[in-house]
């Protein structure tokens, strides 16, 4: 059994790590603040996820993997929030630069 | 507003379970009646500040059993829309459409509406932009992604949660 629960933790791991590294790479690519911010979410929602996830499976039905519950709750409960104070904060100003909309002419930019 | 006597107790016994669980000693008795010691000044500073309220410690649940049901279903669409943003992000075309969408929320309490904007905002691709009132603005990185809020599965869900008697 343990090699089971080690293999699903070190998936779980590598997985959480992919999806870090494809948030990072969009808040490269992608073209604005708006849209960088989705790229932000892939971080807080399965990159942090999965991590926890594995090393819940490594610590077992102990304390340890309810510390890491608790954890993976409140980041899930107030990384929304601190996304959505950004976002207001960022359009409130009319000197900052609007969001970039698609218009109805596909972009044809690579 | 001064919360009442259960709100109290319903704090304490909040307080004194997390700390029970956080420091894991089950069998000190010095270092418990220390734990149910700062529980107590907890509940009694919060309820000196008039920081207890039925709005922050709800002791009757405000919400159906129904969200027993609806985390799943929110976690599988957070999955979702993470691999899709993801091939999106990955794509050498880079095939956006950011969109902003105004939304009709049909929650009519302030939680029900709380919880349909975070749900939208913790989806990879939707983020919500602004909350007031009657109306929702959200930024959607795809147009796609705005449609499928725009045909209101979330909302739904997020309506059936709330309780006619809250």
């Amino acid at each position: 059994m343990t090699w089971l629960i080690d293999g699903l933790s070190g998936l779980a791991l590598l997985g959480g790590m992919f999806f870090m590294i494809v948030g990072g790479i969009g808040m490269l690519r992608l073209p604005d603040f708006y849209t960088r911010l989705h790229a932000a979410g892939i971080i807080d929602t399965l990159g942090a996820g999965l991590i926890l996830l594995g090393l819940m499976l490594q610590a077992g039905w102990t304390l340890i993997s309810v510390k890491l519950l608790l954890i993976l709750l409140f980041l899930w409960f107030t990384s929304p929030t601190a996304t959505h104070a950004l976002v207001r904060a960022a359009l409130s100003d009319p000197e900052n630069p609007q969001p970039l909309l698609y218009e109805e002419t596909p972009p044809s930019k690579p | 507003m001064k919360g009442t006597l259960s709100h109290v107790i319903s704090l304490g016994l909040f307080c004194l379970g997390l700390w029970l669980l956080l420091s894991g000693f089950f069998d000190n008795t010095f270092l418990l009646s220390l734990g149910v010691l700062s529980c107590i000044l907890v509940t009694w500073v919060a309820w000196r500040v008039e920081a207890i309220d039925p709005e922050e410690h709800p002791p009757h649940l405000q919400l159906g059993p129904q969200i027993l049901l609806y985390w799943p279903w929110l976690l599988k669409q957070v999955v979702l829309s993470n691999i899709d943003v993801t091939r999106r992000i990955l794509d050498p075309k880079l095939p956006i459409s950011p969109t902003l969408i105004q939304l009709k929320p049909s929650q009519h309490s302030d939680l029900g509406r709380v919880i349909y904007a975070n749900s939208i905002t913790l989806t990879p691709g939707t983020v919500t932009a602004s909350l007031s009132g009657d109306s929702l603005m959200v930024h959607a990185l795809t147009r796609s992604g705005a449609e499928d809020l725009q045909k209101g599965d979330m909302d739904r869900w997020v309506t059936v949660l709330e309780r006619e008697t809250s």
